[in-house]
């Protein structure tokens, strides 16, 4: 069947969204090859792979290339039936998936920004980003009318892999940039709903290590600030 | 689905406006279609968008799906009766979502820097259709023999076209004469003729926009 046709992802370990990818491999328990890019030498494989974008991560099964970390995962969920299942089957939960993942692209840019400014620069964004968590916090309220947001393997979907990509390493960024970024008193239930994923063993697994991460803030913020002065 | 209420909040030069209305017109849906200033936003608009309180916006049954390309997915998934506009295998699905995402990442924003003047981006734009034109091949259609996806969501902006060619000095057909030519085979098709305002409308509009935001 198509399912055990060979599986192989082209990645970079600092991308989030080749992380979304291999979390929904590994959540699926779909056995696929690795293959770490170097960005700045790219393989030919990759550039044959993704012609338009250059860009990782690229998920080839059977030979055959698919790009875009949503449109791998939606490919993932209606390729290998088993695990759970990361889109809702209803087509309205599921326009309201894709637009809520496509969502969190804000906030992760905001906080992006946070990082790589400093002074006013910072204080505006910080104030966009509680603006932005606002807005999420309220529509998760849909998702979690009962207000209590236990995620757990079965019911892991596509929006707890994007949010916890971009979101997962918060209390590194927040010791880093010294401010809170997701207050569990303004935003209890993105707090919680965060934590909740965070504890997941394929996210344990899959999280890069800490001082790999507290590096790279510190290596994007040189860069953005060292730019900006000269 | 005799009991459907569905309604479009639209605004009638959006190319993702036209999106939904030709995936409407394609699957037989009788809708409301409700125009919207967006200067002065209606509060049905702000209730139904209060993320990003933009258009398209389709509520069916009093339930608002936002966002062209999701609204289109939507409709295709709920009115699964008639011919489907995305394709049945998944790995030709992902790739018509690939391009319907490329075309909403690339089109629109560098399309108005074209007609609006700002910047230098013919020659961005141009690449950006050969690209398109290169996924078409020889094709009649994104998708092959029939209408889909990735036709609904690029053919909207051909509505445009004579906007970008005449402010943005242009010639189209001669830079991309399969798309010119795949354009005009759409607009055979009663769905898109209706749902595509009269290019010239579409430069009036664009000229009024640019005289009340100073882009002479």
């Amino acid at each position: 069947m198509a399912e055990q046709k060979k599986v192989i992802l082209h990645g970079m370990w600092a991308s989030p969204y080749v992380k979304r990818v291999e979390l929904a491999l590994k959540l699926k328990g779909i056995p696929y090859e690795y293959v770490e890019e170097d960005l700045s030498n790219k393989s030919d494989l990759l550039l044959e792979y993704n012609p338009v974008y250059k860009k990782v991560p690229v998920l080839v099964h059977d030979g055959k290339p698919i790009s875009e970390s949503n449109l791998i995962i939606e490919y993932i969920d209606e390729t290998w039936k088993h695990g759970p299942q990361l889109l809702p089957q209803d087509p309205y939960k599921r326009a309201q998936l894709r637009f809520w993942v496509k969502f969190l692209q804000e906030p992760f840019e905001t906080i992006l920004v946070i990082i790589k400014t400093e002074g006013q620069a910072q204080e505006q964004a910080i104030k966009e980003l509680h603006e932005k968590l606002a807005l999420l916090e309220n529509g998760m309220k849909e998702f979690f009318p009962n207000g209590n947001p236990c995620v757990d393997d079965n019911n892991v979907g596509l929006l707890e892999i994007a949010c916890v990509v971009f979101f997962g390493a918060f209390k590194v960024h927040e010791e880093f940039i010294g401010i809170k970024l997701i207050d569990p008193e303004k935003f209890p239930l993105l707090f919680s709903w965060l934590l909740s994923i965070t504890e997941l063993q394929a996210v344990k697994e899959l999280a890069p290590p800490h001082q790999k991460v507290v590096d790279l803030l510190h290596f994007i913020r040189q860069k953005a600030l060292k730019s900006t002065a000269a | 689905m005799a009991q459907d209420n569905v309604l479009l909040l639209d605004f009638w030069p959006s190319s993702y406006g036209m999106r939904v209305k030709i995936a409407l017109a394609e699957k037989g849906i009788t809708y409301e279609c409700k125009q919207e200033d967006l200067d002065a936003k209606s509060s049905l608009l702000l209730e139904n968008n209060p993320v990003h309180k933009m258009i398209p916006v389709l509520v069916h049954n009093g339930k608002p799906i936002c966002e062209s390309l999701n609204i289109v997915q939507y409709i295709d998934e709920v009115w699964n009766h008639k011919l489907h506009l995305l394709p049945t295998d998944p790995y030709q699905r992902s790739q018509a979502r690939f391009w319907g995402d490329y075309i909403d990442k690339h089109i629109y924003s560098i399309g108005k820097k074209v007609w609006t003047g700002k910047g230098k981006s013919k020659k961005e734009f141009i690449e950006c259709l050969k690209t398109l034109e290169g996924e078409l091949g020889n094709k009649p259609y994104f998708g092959g023999e029939g209408f889909g996806y990735v036709d609904l969501a690029l053919v909207p902006f051909t509505s445009w076209f004579y906007t970008y060619e005449t402010l943005g000095n242009l010639n189209l057909e001669a830079e991309c004469p399969k798309l010119a030519a795949w354009a005009r085979r759409c607009m055979a098709r009663e769905s898109v003729a209706k749902a595509l305002p009269h290019p010239h409308k579409i430069y009036d509009f664009a000229l009024q926009y640019k005289q009340k935001h100073g882009l002479e």
